[in-house]
């Protein structure tokens, strides 16, 4: 089911146009990556979103129904740019930033202690920030975040200034999040973190949607029949008695076997390959790769500069 | 609009728990009363240093009559000894040579040699000494010449000492002692709180913004409530924070005024008047003229309209605060760095300038026409028309000036408005003016 939708958004800053007719749909439950070079419009969806501004033209639809003013009460925001008072001690933030978010502060006090313990903080509770180390303000920033419920979380490169660990409890989190029904979209130039977590994505480039669709599905879609051959044995043998219908894309020795990147052209197939392979060395391994969302990504916006 | 309230609390209470708050308020008028006091009694206090003045004598008028007193000793040397003296001043006993001429009487001059600067204290002294033995000699000479039976007791009684009693007439024709100096007094002090007050709070709304925005929890924020209710709640938290720390000082002053009230004995001005008039033409009850002085400016105070000065604090500190605050918070939103904020803040400091300039004016003259005019103008009228109040302000002209500032806020609040909902998410580089100008017509 659709728990967020945007039909065809339009913003413009004067004659900077920052969005062009960008549509994209959240599945309920899913983790939705928004991707895109600096500058390419992300931001600015996702401030549509949070109604931070205004679309100039174009549909918000949250739970199949308009968005209304209310909906910031259902959605959790952790920006790129993001920061506390530096002055204020962290439970007394805390509170009022989930009171701001509609909270009552018996309810804000219940979930912080709940979120406090989990996260083993509550010593720091009348700490002020600046006291805090960057990752340590990070976690407070997290737990404002989804301290009152939301149904929609929108995270903008949430890994940032955490330490491997931290980013790793703060993964687990999101999935956790994710498990008990929460919708999540995110935001990230990490495109590692895209692949283990994104189910579906939508890819913005110079204020367009240019690639939209579940992760695997684009991955797949952008796989050019290159296939990876471990074996053992002489290359040179192997070169000669290969034929036209492959191009040789790279060959790496290692300790004990080499490694082969192979394309197919003329439209051969893997078992024809295999099975001239296999008469002039060993094969250790056979398969075929898949493109990472990195090489995607890059793919994809450099194809659509030249155009 | 709860949310609106929120923040407004949020604002408040971390301002007015901030111990510089609490201090600097309670510390403000004990500051103010040691700066306006501390001088006037330095002043009172008497010179202590002993000091003897060698005197010669030349025209022997003065021979015995020129009266020492604790700390100023005349010492009346011959002429044998002057000489000796006035070469040998350095490491005498003496501080000072005084040398009176023969011809004095006609000349008007004598000779103070000394080895340091003479204070002022001692020269009047010696100066006041001499002329009144002279004045007193030359009259008697008069008296005994016109033969006039009384004479002196006739003069002495037409010595004459006119008190002006200024009386304003109000619409109805009821009267009102009026003092101009006190008029000028209040005027000054409240139109000088006045920009104080917006000057400090604007300023302190400008770093509010600029927190927010180099904490970057703005955005954070603005996802939960709009741009413009975080700008209006920062101001009004603000302005409840100047009107708490208004409200102490008043409550502190009315307490002062209380206390200070029980120590005057208790006179109608009449009463002062006479009193006043007795003392000044004996020429000797100089603490009971103080007293009556004081006594009659209490009484004075009492007649000024406290309450419509007052309440015109208020609105014109709350709509020149808003007008002011609104422009400040907007180049807080416009600027990443401190080092930014002087080009912006420039444009909106000047016409609160000229406004103090202008008060100055018109508290000599307040019904001048760079008075009037400036009582309008919406950017100077909180702190020009606070001036001029105490002096009496026709209502046609108040009420004018009240509906331009209210309009002039809103309007300054609705740019403002535009201009911050978009300069606290710009990151980066200084914005130009053309670029608010811009801002202006960006869709929220």
């Amino acid at each position: 089911m659709e728990l967020f939708s945007a039909q065809n958004v339009v913003k413009n800053y004067n004659k900077f146009r920052a969005l062009s007719e960008v549509s994209i749909s959240v599945a309920e439950g899913s983790i939705f990556g928004l991707l895109g070079p600096n500058g390419a419009g992300k931001t600015t969806l996702i401030r549509i979103i949070n109604q931070i501004t205004a679309p100039d033209s174009g549909k918000l639809e949250f739970k199949g129904r308009p968005l209304k003013a209310d909906d910031v009460f259902r959605i959790g925001y952790l920006p790129e740019e993001r920061g506390l008072y530096k002055k204020m001690k962290v439970g007394e933030q805390a509170l009022y930033l989930a009171q701001l978010k509609g909270m009552s502060r018996r309810d804000a006090m219940k979930q912080l202690k709940y979120w406090f313990e989990k996260f083993e903080i509550t010593p720091w509770w009348d700490k002020k920030v600046m006291e805090l180390s960057k990752g340590m303000q990070q976690k407070v920033q997290f737990i404002c975040t989804v301290l009152h419920q939301p149904e929609l979380l929108i995270f903008d490169e949430p890994f940032s200034g955490f330490d491997p660990i931290n980013a790793d409890l703060l993964k687990n989190e999101i999935l956790q999040l994710r498990d008990k029904g929460a919708t999540i979209i995110f935001s990230t130039h990490n495109m590692a973190s895209v692949e283990e977590l994104c189910d579906h994505i939508a890819l913005i480039d110079k204020s367009k949607k240019i690639l939209d669709g579940p992760t695997q599905e684009i991955r797949q879609q952008y796989k050019s029949n290159i296939f990876e051959v471990e074996y053992r044995g002489d290359y040179d043998k192997l070169t000669r008695n290969l034929g036209n219908d492959y191009q040789i894309l790279s060959n790496e020795p290692s300790e004990t076997a080499q490694k082969l990147a192979v394309q197919f052209v003329n439209g051969s197939t893997p078992n024809e390959l295999l099975r001239g392979l296999l008469e002039h060395v060993e094969i250790l391994s056979f398969n075929e790769i898949i493109p990472s969302m990195n090489d995607v990504f890059i793919k994809v916006v450099t194809e659509n500069k030249q155009n | 609009m709860k949310k609106v309230g929120i923040i407004i609390k949020r604002e408040y209470n971390t301002r007015v728990k901030k111990k510089s708050f609490i201090i600097l308020t309670l510390l403000m008028p004990v500051l103010f009363a040691a700066v306006t006091i501390l001088p006037t009694y330095l002043a009172t206090m008497n010179d202590t240093e002993e000091r003897t003045v060698a005197v010669y004598d030349g025209s022997g008028i003065f021979l015995g009559r020129l009266e020492s007193t604790e700390y100023t000793k005349f010492h009346f040397i011959p002429k044998e000894d002057y000489d000796k003296l006035r070469d040998n001043l350095k490491g005498s006993k003496y501080y000072a040579l005084l040398s009176i001429p023969p011809n004095v009487v006609t000349t008007n001059n004598v000779e103070l040699f000394s080895e340091k600067n003479v204070p002022f204290d001692l020269k009047n002294k010696i100066d006041n000494n001499l002329s009144s033995i002279l004045e007193n000699d030359k009259r008697s000479a008069l008296l005994k010449e016109a033969a006039v039976p009384d004479l002196e007791q006739k003069l002495e009684a037409a010595r004459t000492n006119i008190h002006v009693n200024t009386i304003r007439v109000g619409d109805k024709g009821e009267e009102h002692k009026s003092s101009t100096e006190i008029a000028m007094v209040l005027g000054y002090i409240f139109g000088f709180m006045i920009y104080i007050f917006i000057f400090i709070y604007g300023t302190m709304v400008m770093r509010g913004v600029m927190e927010e925005k180099q904490n970057r929890i703005v955005e954070v924020i603005v996802s939960s409530v709009k741009p413009f209710e975080l700008m209006m709640g920062k101001i009004v938290g603000i302005a409840l924070v100047g009107l708490t720390q208004f409200a102490i000082w008043v409550t502190l002053f009315i307490g002062i005024f209380q206390v200070a009230k029980g120590f005057i004995p208790d006179m109608s001005p009449e009463q002062a008047q006479n009193l006043m008039a007795q003392s000044q033409m004996s020429g000797q009850m100089e603490s009971v003229a103080q007293s009556s002085q004081v006594q009659e400016i209490f009484s004075m105070m009492s007649s000024i309209n406290f309450p419509l000065i007052i309440g015109c604090f208020f609105f014109f500190f709350i709509g020149g605060y808003l007008l002011y605050s609104s422009l400040f918070g907007a180049v807080g939103s416009a600027i990443d760095a401190e080092e930014d904020a002087q080009q912006f803040t420039l444009p909106v400091t000047i016409p609160l300038i000229i406004a103090i300039i202008v008060m100055m004016n018109a508290i000599t003259n307040p019904e001048g026409p760079i008075a009037f005019w400036f009582s309008l103008i919406p950017f100077t009228s909180p702190v020009v028309m606070m001036v001029r109040i105490p002096f009496g302000v026709p209502v046609w002209e108040l009420i004018l000036s009240m509906v331009l500032l209210v309009a002039t806020f809103i309007g300054t609040v609705w740019v403002a408005g535009k201009i911050y909902r978009t300069g606290i998410l710009m990151y980066g580089k200084k914005p130009t003016w053309k670029e608010l100008g811009k801002w202006l017509t960006y869709r929220s």
